[in-house]
């Protein structure tokens, strides 16, 4: 696959144009937290209702590129429901496999099993490590989600 | 054209290697500028042949490195036409430049309800080191807006310039291109007994400059931009502005002398130079302007005009109305920065796309966030263009939007 086609394959082009989950939430009892990307241009809300320590409603809105939005949306699908704990693990998941390094994605040596880590249609955003730059723009909603979880410890 | 673009581009070796020669087309001049190689070897022999520290060397090689940057700093005067050499003052950066004038002017003459009036235009660099003494001092910062076009809307000048102390505004803009009427600006400015300075960042590198004519009091000016190394900008100033002004950095060289109770500045331009400055790079300015006065800015000029204009029609021609390029399309009142928005694909998948067809161009704000929220965008894509880009570059660029478009509607 070239480096393009493998950076913007389909699902990831499904969820900028169709986003899921957008929109925003009454604050509060929700929170909020508001991200930008340093390689400018990108912006992202994130809104999320925890009642008993699972995510009930999660949101998000923004403008930004193909590559952040997606990421954000995909985001929104993988977590809700999830427990705390849960999205604890899913966005270290998410973490490792924006770390993956581009060289050993050749050999298939490396890669993050999506069946155990909850990442699924996640895992499409592989590719943009072979685009260093663009790591930012695909973890920029996943930072704004911690935001809010800082605003939560906080209240 | 004035003169021979394909000779200009082997002058650079980053653009005319072999790997580079077909495949790499540099579009980004506006954010930085390739170097030619007599630049390049003016940096290296320098390192090579006469380094010693300057200004104090009691030894021969000392001496041969003074007057290598004594005479870059002649050289740069004479390019903009200044009258005295010691109204170039030698900072890191055109940035440096303009928070010196705000820190050392603006800090000893603006106080609380003085206003400085800015242009809408304006990059970070000249924005805020406003707002920091607006936190500090109390002052005004106050806009000067833009028509549809993105030219400066001037009709309520006179009421704009009430309570004015400095009027601040990009000699070209680094979004739209934009060309303000500085000369208008600065003469309203001194109207109302105000200074007027200008980020020439955009356009010393361009276009022939003299600073009479444009009449203003400060202008500021980084050497990246215009063919030379990084980590050297100039601010220019009128002597008798420079000579009130207290100290921005201190340190050695900016001083006469020294005790453990005080101490006493140096003359101008040294009392804004404080500690080693950056010897190699000055050198490699002076090279720049070297090679720059060898094509002729007239010529640099014309050229830019030309091949802005190819540019104008071939994208309009070719992409019509599903590519906006923001700012005035008059190639007298605007220069070679396009900020684009292409269909609705974002400026990052844009850039994308583009990069893998060997066209680098930048995407994002500018640094300029209060002018996008003005257009209403979060960023852009930009082309600059410079006097080693000619029509192929033009045409790689349309090629390469295209490309762009196919790949976002499959």
């Amino acid at each position: 696959m070239s480096g393009l086609e493998d950076l913007y394959r389909e699902i990831i082009l499904d969820h900028y144009r169709n986003p899921r989950n957008q929109g925003e939430l009454e604050v509060p009892p929700a929170v909020m937290a508001e991200g930008f990307n340093p390689l400018c241009g990108d912006e992202v809300k994130v809104h999320i209702q925890v009642d008993d320590g699972v995510i009930v409603d999660i949101k998000f809105d923004g403008q930004g590129c193909s590559i952040s939005q997606s990421s954000a949306s995909m985001m929104t699908t993988a977590i809700t429901g999830k427990t705390l704990e849960e999205v604890e693990g899913i966005i270290y998941s998410f973490k490792q496999l924006m770390s993956i390094h581009e060289k050993s994605l050749e050999g298939g040596s490396e890669t993050v099993d999506s069946s155990t880590t909850g990442l699924g249609d996640l895992q499409a955003l592989q590719g943009v490590v072979k685009f260093p730059v663009r790591i930012k723009c695909a973890t920029l909603g996943w930072n704004t989600l911690e935001q809010c979880f800082e605003e939560l410890d906080e209240n | 054209m004035s003169f021979d673009v394909s000779d200009i581009k082997k002058d650079f070796p980053l653009l005319s290697c072999e790997e580079n020669n077909d495949s790499l087309i540099y579009l980004d001049s506006a954010a930085t500028s390739q170097k030619p190689q007599k630049v390049i070897d003016v940096v290296s022999s320098y390192y090579e042949e006469i380094n010693a520290n300057v200004h104090r060397g009691a030894y021969r090689l000392a001496e041969k490195a003074t007057t290598a940057m004594e005479d870059a700093r002649e050289k740069i005067s004479d390019f903009i036409k200044s009258e005295r050499s010691e109204e170039i003052i030698f900072t890191k950066n055109a940035t440096e430049s303009m928070n010196l004038v705000a820190k050392s002017w603006g800090a000893a003459n603006l106080g609380e309800g003085d206003v400085v009036l800015l242009s809408s235009l304006e990059h970070h660099a000249n924005i805020v080191p406003w707002h920091q003494l607006a936190e500090s001092q109390g002052i005004e910062v106050r806009w000067i807006p833009l028509t549809e076009s993105g030219l400066l809307d001037l009709t309520d000048l006179d009421r704009l310039l009430e309570g004015v102390k400095l009027v601040a505004v990009s000699g070209a803009s680094n979004v739209l291109g934009t060309v303000p009427p500085v000369r208008t600006l600065a003469d309203a400015a001194h109207a109302v007994g105000a200074l007027c300075l200008v980020d020439a960042s955009q356009y010393v590198p361009h276009r022939p400059t003299d600073v009479e004519e444009l009449g203003c009091d400060f202008l500021a000016f980084t050497g990246h931009k215009m063919c030379g190394p990084t980590g050297i900008g100039v601010l220019w100033g009128r002597s008798e502005l420079l000579e009130q002004m207290p100290p921005f950095l201190g340190g050695g060289e900016m001083i006469l002398d020294v005790t453990q109770e005080g101490f006493t500045a140096n003359t101008i331009p040294w009392k804004f130079e404080a500690g080693t400055p950056p010897i190699s790079e000055i050198v490699g300015l002076g090279a720049a302007v070297d090679y720059l006065e060898s094509v002729g800015m007239e010529n640099v000029l014309e050229h830019e005009r030309t091949l802005t204009t190819y540019a104008l029609h071939t994208l309009a021609d070719r992409f019509g109305d599903e590519l906006i390029i923001h700012g005035p399309h008059d190639v007298s009142v605007r220069g070679g920065v396009l900020s684009m928005a292409y269909q609705d694909i974002h400026p990052h998948d844009v850039s994308q796309v583009l990069d893998d067809h060997g066209v680098c161009v930048r995407a994002g704000h500018h640094c300029a966030k209060p002018l996008m929220k003005l257009l209403g965008v979060g960023s852009t894509v930009r082309a600059s263009l410079y006097l080693y880009n000619d029509e192929s570059d033009v045409d790689a660029l349309a090629d390469a939007l295209e490309a762009t478009g196919k790949f976002f509607s499959r």
